[in-house]
């Protein structure tokens, strides 16, 4: 999972989970594909018809802000987005993602510079973003080891797991 | 590392302060920037986040919480359900609380029973709610985290948190007639951003915060969260005292921020020129004065949530709507924000004052603020809500209008059947 590559769709600032996902989804259903065919709803009611495994998403600042719902990374998840590359993310969206093994990478400058269809290339581990289609390259923030290794296990859950076997022996 | 040096440590945030005491293993001081792994003494949930969680629990292997005392169960969100499969999820959360032995409440706002029965200043909670940031009116470091997230913690008792930044926001001056803590957390979102605080502890200060009463400053805490802040907190004082002997709890330990600590940013609201405000659609940071937008025409006008739902907030709508109704064709929706305080409002004649207004009475729930039942609006309706959220399609169809405002700037509306500024009824 370390290289990721994908078409790109593009998204503004203040993307909230109100709009990534309603709360009259979210609170009927715990299975991410039902909670896939709302994603983005809010403000592309077409997108999860038009969403390709593998694409990534490119945001503005403050992706994910409102409320705490793990739903919403969830359902860009079970979309079959790769991985998110935004400006900047809302902190409780950024840990929920992480969480659940869905990469999130924090890179200035990129919105601006990137369009929608582009194709970009994700080395995790290095941290870094190309835009293949523009011939552009990006670094990204940095992610502290314990993201880093919760994010290798594909999320808290297999993290945890892992973890509890090796003190367990 | 000695606690008491800790405490007193005048180069020290509240944050780092709370996460240096709070660490599972206490080997160093923790400032802003670094990770901490902390114990977490009330780890709570809703029923928007509990059901994923309990799911997420059982996969990681989980069969006992670490600590029964500490997790706290909340129906707040659809309470009664609406649906047989909302019912379901409600039926998961009633199993595993009866299973682990946890406390289950039911038809209360999940911040306002932290507030009521849980909160105390130097407690660390947690909750998979992004509003937990309100109850650092109590003094406590509080966040707010996700599901899976909270099932790590049901297991094991401790969570990660990078130490916060700081901002303090100083509020003085007085307060004027029809401006409440409401209008100060709006203007502050209006400073500084939607983004203004994320991952950033909030201080809040100065003359006017010393003398707001515990439910003004969980306002000013809940709304705090709005512009993405990691904890926000009001430190311990005469009224934090005062608070908590008429509940009859004490302090876990004290924590105040250092006077020389570093801070990142500092922000000054002089209340003496505040006026009422509203966030207009669809962002929490469109904030105006209410006169820029007076007289648009309303559909709906709810009173209500963690954020405005408590009994100083019934009392104030109360104030506006004695002996006026509600305009015709406009539905005024109160749902106080716990069991408690519809009691005490029903007990006090507040209830009956504002049902002779016309107002609907509904139980306590997140109900209308989060676009579940008991008020969604449709199409292309404009309400005006003392809740936390006026995002796109928040308080139902994609084309609704939400404006936030003060308990008595939405009365002053629903009398009025156009936004209306409350200064005109005191």
């Amino acid at each position: 999972m370390s290289i990721i590559k994908g078409r790109v769709w593009k998204f503004g600032d203040n993307i909230d989970t109100d709009v990534i996902i309603p709360f009259k989804y979210k609170a009927r259903t715990l299975d991410p594909k039902e909670l896939a065919q709302h994603v983005m709803e809010g403000i592309d009611p077409d997108f999860a018809r038009k969403v390709k495994p593998g694409d990534i998403i490119v945001a503005g600042k403050n992706f994910g802000c409102g409320s705490s719902r793990e739903q919403a990374p969830l359902a860009i998840k079970a979309a079959g987005i790769a991985a998110i590359v935004a400006e900047s993310f809302a902190r409780i969206f950024f840990r929920n993602a992480i969480n659940i093994g869905l990469p999130v990478l924090e890179v200035k400058g990129i919105s601006e510079k990137t369009d929608e269809g582009d194709l970009l290339e994700i080395d995790l581990l290095q941290g870094t973003v190309k835009n293949l289609t523009k011939n552009m390259a990006f670094k990204a923030a940095p992610l502290p080891d314990m993201i880093m290794e919760i994010l290798k296990e594909g999320g808290l859950v297999n993290y945890l797991k892992k973890r509890r076997r090796i003190e367990g022996q | 590392m000695n606690l008491t040096e800790i405490i007193h440590d005048e180069s020290l945030t509240f944050a780092e302060k709370m996460l240096t005491i709070k660490q599972i293993e206490q080997k160093e001081v923790k400032r802003s920037g670094d990770i901490a792994i902390v114990s977490v003494d009330l780890a709570a949930g809703q029923d928007g986040t509990s059901p994923l969680a309990i799911k997420v629990f059982r996969e990681m292997g989980g069969t006992k919480v670490w600590d029964p005392s500490k997790v706290l169960l909340v129906i707040d969100h659809t309470y009664p359900s609406g649906s047989s499969q909302i019912s379901d999820l409600h039926k998961l959360m009633r199993v595993f609380a009866q299973e682990q032995g946890v406390k289950l409440v039911e038809g209360s706002i999940i911040h306002q029973i932290i507030l009521e029965d849980y909160a105390a200043p130097g407690m660390l909670i947690v909750g998979a709610d992004s509003h937990t940031t309100t109850h650092g009116a109590l003094g406590a470091f509080t966040t707010g985290i996700g599901s899976t997230e909270l099932a790590a913690v049901w297991l094991e008792g401790k969570i990660w948190l990078k130490v916060p930044s700081t901002i303090r926001v100083y509020v003085d001056g007085d307060l004027p007639k029809g401006v409440y803590a409401k209008d100060i957390a709006l203007s502050f979102i209006g400073q500084v951003g939607a983004d203004g605080a994320n991952y950033k502890s909030v201080e809040w200060k100065g003359d006017v915060v010393s003398k707001l009463s515990i439910a003004s400053r969980a306002t000013l805490c809940n709304m705090s969260m709005e512009a993405g802040a990691k904890n926000a907190v009001v430190e311990y004082d005469a009224i934090t005292e005062s608070y908590l002997k008429e509940v009859n709890r004490s302090p876990m330990i004290i924590v105040k921020s250092g006077r020389k600590a570093e801070i990142e940013d500092e922000i000054h609201i002089e209340c003496s020129k505040l006026e009422p405000m509203v966030a207009a659609p669809s962002r929490v940071d469109n904030v105006k004065a209410v006169t820029e937008v007076e007289g648009t025409p309303i559909d709906q006008a709810f009173i209500g949530s963690c954020t405005n739902g408590r009994l100083e907030d019934l009392i104030e709508a109360a104030k506006i709507l004695r002996g006026r109704k509600v305009k015709e064709h406009v539905r005024l929706i109160i749902t106080p924000a716990s069991r408690k305080v519809y009691y005490e409002a029903l007990k006090l004649g507040i209830l009956e004052i504002l049902f002779e207004a016309g107002a609907v009475i509904t139980n306590p729930t997140c109900g209308a603020c989060v676009g579940t039942h008991l008020g969604i609006l449709g199409e292309g309706e404009v309400a005006i809500a003392s809740s936390n959220r006026n995002f796109v399609g928040r308080m139902g169809h994609p084309t609704s209008k939400v404006y936030l405002a003060s308990p008595a700037t939405v009365a002053a509306s629903a009398i009025k059947g156009v936004i209306t500024d409350p200064r005109d009824f005191l």
